[in-house]
C-alpha cells in the first residue's frame, strides 16, 4: 500500500487472502474475468502497469483531492471511485436528495455545418448511426450509437440539436477513436470542434432542481432531455435535463475557468454531495444503462444490446430514411426477425452479487454456459444483487437460470429492466 | 490481538482462536453487502479459502490463518454484512477455530507490526 507515491491506492495479494481494490469498480477494470467478454469491443486506451503516471487529470482534480475523493485510474483519467461519505451512502444519497459528478473527463463535440444548413449535418450524422437525427426538434437532445459495419457498437453518446449546430457528448475512453471517426465521415459536411475548454459536471436526484435553480432559476422550466444554454454569473452554461442515474438530474458543460466555482457553489448547498465513479456505476446499473465496453461493444449490435427504442421509425424498414448506416443489414434483420441473444436484466437470489463475466447456465448442472454476465454488482436502493447478461432471446422474463459464483450454480430470475423504475421530469 | 499480512486480527480466546478483518481492511473494502461463512466443524488448512466477503467494489476472501477446525461462525456477519464496516474488530468477528498449535500465533504481528506494514 502506498499512500502518498502517487500509485494507484491498492494493494492486491494476486490469489491469496484479502485483495482490497478500487479497482473493479465501473470500466476500471481490466482484464479479469470481463476482458473475455469486452476486451476487444472496449476502446479504453491500455493503463494497465502504468499506474497513474500517464494519466490525465480533470481540471476538477484539485477539488476531488480536497474534498478527499479516491482517486483511480479510469479511462486515461484520474477519477474519484468515491469520497469519504463511501459508495454505499453517495448511492443513496444521489437517490435521495442531490449527488454531482465530475464527468469532464467525457468528450463534447460541436459539428457545425458548413453550409449552415443544419439538415444537412443531421443527414451526415445519420450515416453513422441509426438513429433519427433530422427529426430532432431545437432543444432537445437524443441517446445515439455509432455502429461499424458488422453492426457492433463503436459507442454510445448523446447529441442535441442547438439550433445551428449540433452538440454530441462521448465516452471518455472512446473520444480518440470517435472525433477520428467523425472527422473521416463529416469532415466534407461539416466542421468537427472538440471542446476542450469547457468541463461537463452533473447533477442528480430528486433535489437536483431545487439545487440548481437557485444558481440558475431557469432550469426549473426543463424537462427531461431538453437541453438550453443559460447564464450564471456572466458565463453560457450548457445544460441539458438528463443523466447517468435514473434520477432526474442535469448536465453542465462549463468553461473551465468557472467549473470549480460552480462545484462549490453547488456543494455549499446542503442536500448536494460529490459522488464517485463507484457509486455512478452502481446507479446507472440499478437504472439498467450501459457501461460501454462492459454491456455493449463492437460484438454486441443495437438490437441485441436491447436499445430498439434508440431506433426510431424514420431509420427502420419502411421508415423515411430507413437504413444507410453501417452494419444496417444486421440491424434492419435482427429488428425485422429478432436476434438471437439479448441483454437481460438478472436478479440473482440471495445476497451475493453476480459479477461482470459469471458465466450463466440453463441447468444447475452440465451443460455449456448459454450466456455472462456483463455488469453485475450489487444494488443499495434495491438492495440486493443485480445484474445484465446477453442470454438467448428465447428465454422469457421470469424464467430461472444458474450463474456459477465461486464453483457453484446458484439461481437469478431474468426480469425487466430498470430494476428500479426512473424518475425523470418528463 | 495478532495480525496476518492478509489483514485479519486473530484473537484468544480459551482454547479456540476468534478471527475478523482489521479496521484498514474493511475501509480499503468499502461497504461490505454480503459474507459467506463456511460451516462449524470444517477443518481447514493453512491458507484455505473459508470466507468470502464482497463490498460494493468486489469480491474478497478470508483464508484460514492457521491449521485447525472452525468451531463457531458469527451469522449475525451474514445477516447484516454492513456490521463489517461498522465494528471490523469486535462484533463482526467472522469465526471461531481450535488450532492444533496455539504458539503457532508467537511469530505473527503485533499491532505494532501490522501497523507499521500497512504505512
Amino acid at each position: 500500500m502506498t499512500k502518498d507515491s502517487g500509485e494507484t491506492p491498492e494493494y492486491q495479494r494476486g490469489a491469496e487472502g484479502i485483495t482490497i481494490s478500487g479497482e473493479r469498480t465501473e470500466g476500471a477494470s481490466k482484464g479479469g474475468n470481463g476482458s473475455a467478454l469486452s476486451g476487444a469491443g472496449s476502446c479504453e486506451p491500455a493503463m494497465g502497469d502504468s499506474g497513474m503516471a500517464d494519466l490525465e487529470r480533470t481540471v476538477l482534480y484539485d477539488l476531488h483531492i480536497e474534498l478527499g475523493g479516491k482517486m483511480v485510474p479510469f479511462a486515461g483519467y484520474e477519477m474519484p471511485v468515491q469520497y469519504p461519505m463511501g459508495v454505499l451512502k453517495e448511492h443513496l444519497h444521489t437517490r435521495s436528495r442531490a449527488g454531482l459528478f465530475d464527468v469532464s473527463h467525457m468528450g463534447q463535440v460541436i459539428l457545425r455545418p458548413k453550409s449552415g444548413t443544419l439538415a444537412d449535418a443531421a443527414l451526415a450524422f445519420e450515416r453513422l448511426m441509426p438513429v433519427d437525427v433530422l427529426g430532432l426538434p431545437e432543444g432537445k437532445q437524443r441517446y445515439g450509437l455509432f455502429t461499424n459495419d458488422a453492426g457492433g457498437i463503436l459507442d454510445d453518446l448523446m447529441f442535441a440539436n442547438r439550433g445551428d449546430h449540433l452538440f454530441v457528448v462521448v465516452n471518455a475512453a472512446c473520444k480518440g477513436q470517435d472525433v477520428a471517426h467523425m472527422r473521416a465521415h463529416l469532415s466534407a459536411v461539416c466542421e468537427i470542434e472538440e471542446i476542450t475548454d469547457r468541463a461537463l459536471v452533473a447533477l442528480q436526484g430528486p433535489e437536483a432542481e431545487a439545487a440548481l435553480s437557485r444558481l440558475v432559476s431557469a432550469v426549473a422550466g426543463m424537462n427531461f432531455m431538453q437541453v438550453a444554454v443559460l447564464d450564471w454569473q456572466g458565463v453560457d452554461l450548457w445544460i441539458s435535463r438528463s443523466g447517468y442515474t435514473g434520477e432526474d438530474g442535469f448536465e453542465i458543460s462549463v468553461p473551465n475557468a468557472q467549473a470549480r466555482a460552480l462545484c462549490e457553489a453547488l456543494l455549499a448547498m446542503e442536500e448536494v454531495a460529490p459522488i464517485g465513479l463507484g457509486a455512478r456505476d452502481s446507479l446507472r446499473l440499478e437504472a439498467g444503462m450501459c457501461l460501454y465496453g462492459h454491456d455493449i461493444d463492437t460484438t454486441t449490435s443495437p438490437v441485441e444490446a436491447n436499445l430498439t427504442w434508440a431506433i426510431q421509425k424514420a431509420r427502420r424498414e419502411g421508415g423515411a430514411r430507413q437504413g444507410g448506416f453501417p452494419g444496417a443489414d444486421r440491424i434492419l434483420r435482427e429488428l425485422a426477425k429478432g436476434p438471437s441473444r439479448l441483454r437481460v436484466g438478472l436478479r440473482p437470489e440471495g445476497r451475493a452479487p453476480m459479477r461482470e463475466g459469471t458465466w450463466i447456465f440453463a441447468g444447475t448442472e452440465g451443460g455449456e454456459p448459454i450466456g455472462a454476465i456483463t455488469s453485475g454488482g450489487f444494488g443499495p436502493s434495491i438492495e440486493g444483487p443485480m445484474a445484465m447478461a446477453y442470454l438467448p432471446a428465447d428465454l422469457s422474463e421470469g424464467a430461472t437460470v444458474y450463474g456459477d459464483v465461486r464453483g457453484k450454480r446458484l439461481p437469478a430470475a431474468i426480469v425487466p429492466m430498470p430494476f428500479l423504475p426512473n424518475r425523470y421530469k418528463r | 490481538m495478532k495480525y496476518t499480512e492478509d489483514h485479519e486480527w486473530l484473537r484468544v480466546d480459551g482454547d479456540v482462536v476468534v478471527v475478523g478483518i482489521t479496521s484498514h481492511a474493511s475501509e480499503q473494502l468499502g461497504d461490505v453487502v454480503f459474507v459467506e461463512l463456511p460451516e462449524p466443524g470444517t477443518s481447514v488448512s493453512t491458507g484455505d479459502e473459508i470466507v468470502v466477503i464482497e463490498s460494493v467494489k468486489a469480491a474478497s476472501d478470508i483464508r484460514a490463518p492457521l491449521d485447525g477446525e472452525i468451531v463457531e461462525v458469527n451469522g449475525d456477519v451474514a445477516d447484516n454484512p454492513a456490521m463489517v464496516n461498522e465494528d471490523p474488530t469486535g462484533k463482526a468477528w467472522f469465526f471461531k477455530m481450535k488450532v492444533a498449535d496455539l504458539s503457532a500465533l508467537d511469530g505473527m504481528m503485533d499491532e505494532a507490526a501490522y501497523n507499521e506494514m500497512i504505512g
